[in-house]
């Protein structure tokens, strides 16, 4: 699967590596959130050593970096910024101008995630998710997380032994 | 007329401050609270502390009953969603929307945004007015296709000027479907001789953007 996800951060970052790890063409595409001056891989600090994927840097709503990005062969698009406007509007341009079949948007407001659902776009929201999932632990309801949390478990064991690359 | 401005910065300030001198009513959403009490301070009790962005705030400051919203920030995106929520949640009949990047004036016309104003755009056409060299734009990709659609004005001193289409150094694959002539749309064939001040609809795809652009504006 060719997937792009935009915006690197801890979650971009680790979605990225899961991907890469499983063989998937994965490119990252993020803004300059450091001095130029850095190295170019300083700009993607969150993604794992072994990753062997594209990184390209700049603003993910642009239609020339997408296309840099390989949007135009992506079966995947997941917008994944801080910004749940600029998720939104990736999205959108991945969706209604390239044709993905497949977009996932990051939207931390419930409200506009769920609006924009109802529009088509598929949204999550951290809030509800994540929020949902600590009530239940909290009530000892183990069925909402279970198999969430067993993997994710797993998948903390795998980064703990990822091989450390020295400057 | 009833105006919801989105955004209070140099652009928002000085559109409601206009808007009011000529008899309108205007609400102003603001997000920073010190620019929304300078703004208070100049214009009077017409600004809300609110994130536009969010439908709630929107719907307080009336975007149902406004006849237009227009979204001003310095942020394409918020401007995109802040367009989009009005028009869905609140039916506003019209929303404008400030965009900052020219490129994104089509994106937003293919997101259901019509009404856009990018001042980049409006400063480059009093210069390109000035300038012999042909505009050269690509207009939209094709969804689903790797094609896209360029639109290029035949100026004096470009390649195509007195040249037939046939003649054209394009690449293999462009496809030139149209002349706009005089406000007429002719067709195109081989055989069409360009003449200056014609616009040529081109479709290519766009890795050869380039090639197109060189055989175009030269």
């Amino acid at each position: 699967m060719n997937v792009v996800i935009v915006g690197c951060g801890r979650v971009g970052g680790f979605l990225a590596g899961l991907l890469d790890a499983e063989g998937h063409r994965v490119s990252v595409v993020d803004i300059a959130s450091e001095s130029p001056a850095r190295a170019e891989r300083a700009w993607f600090p969150h993604l794992p050593a072994s990753f062997k994927g594209e990184t390209i840097h700049g603003d993910g709503t642009d239609l020339d970096i997408l296309r840099q990005a390989g949007v135009e062969r992506a079966d995947a698009v997941l917008a994944l910024t801080e910004g749940d406007n600029r998720n939104l509007m990736a999205a959108q341009i991945a969706q209604k101008i390239f044709g993905v079949k497949r977009v996932i948007a990051k939207v931390n407001d419930p409200v506009r995630a769920q609006t924009y659902r109802k529009m088509g776009i598929d949204t999550f929201s951290r809030t509800t998710i994540l929020g949902t999932l600590l009530h239940a632990m909290l009530q000892d309801d183990r069925e909402v997380g279970e198999v969430l949390i067993r993997k994710s478990l797993a998948h903390e064991e795998d980064l703990a032994h990822e091989p450390v690359k020295a400057r | 007329m009833y105006f919801v401005v989105a955004g209070a910065g140099e652009v928002g300030f000085h559109l409601s401050q206009a808007l009011l001198e000529a008899g309108h009513e205007v609400t102003i959403i603001e997000a920073d609270r010190r620019r929304a009490n300078f703004v208070q301070d100049k214009l009077g009790s017409i600004v809300m502390n609110a994130a536009a962005d969010e439908g709630r705030a929107q719907m307080e400051a009336g975007c149902s009953r406004a006849d237009a919203l227009i979204a001003v920030t310095g942020d394409d995106a918020k401007n995109l969603v802040i367009c989009q929520l009005a028009k869905l949640n609140c039916h506003t009949p019209r929303v404008i929307a400030r965009v900052n990047n020219p490129k994104n004036e089509i994106v937003f016309k293919t997101l259901g945004i019509d009404e856009t104003i990018s001042s980049t755009r409006v400063l480059m056409n009093v210069i390109e007015q000035e300038l012999p060299s042909g505009g050269f734009m690509p207009i939209m990709p094709l969804a689903g296709t790797d094609i896209e659609m360029i639109e290029a004005d035949v100026a004096p001193g470009t390649p195509p000027a007195g040249k037939t289409i046939g003649s054209l150094r394009l690449p293999s694959g462009a496809l030139v479907a149209g002349v706009f002539r005089k406000g007429k749309l002719l067709h195109a064939d081989e055989d069409t001789k360009l003449e200056i001040g014609d616009r040529v609809i081109v479709f290519a795809a766009t890795a050869s953007e380039s090639e197109v652009r060189k055989a175009l504006v030269g």
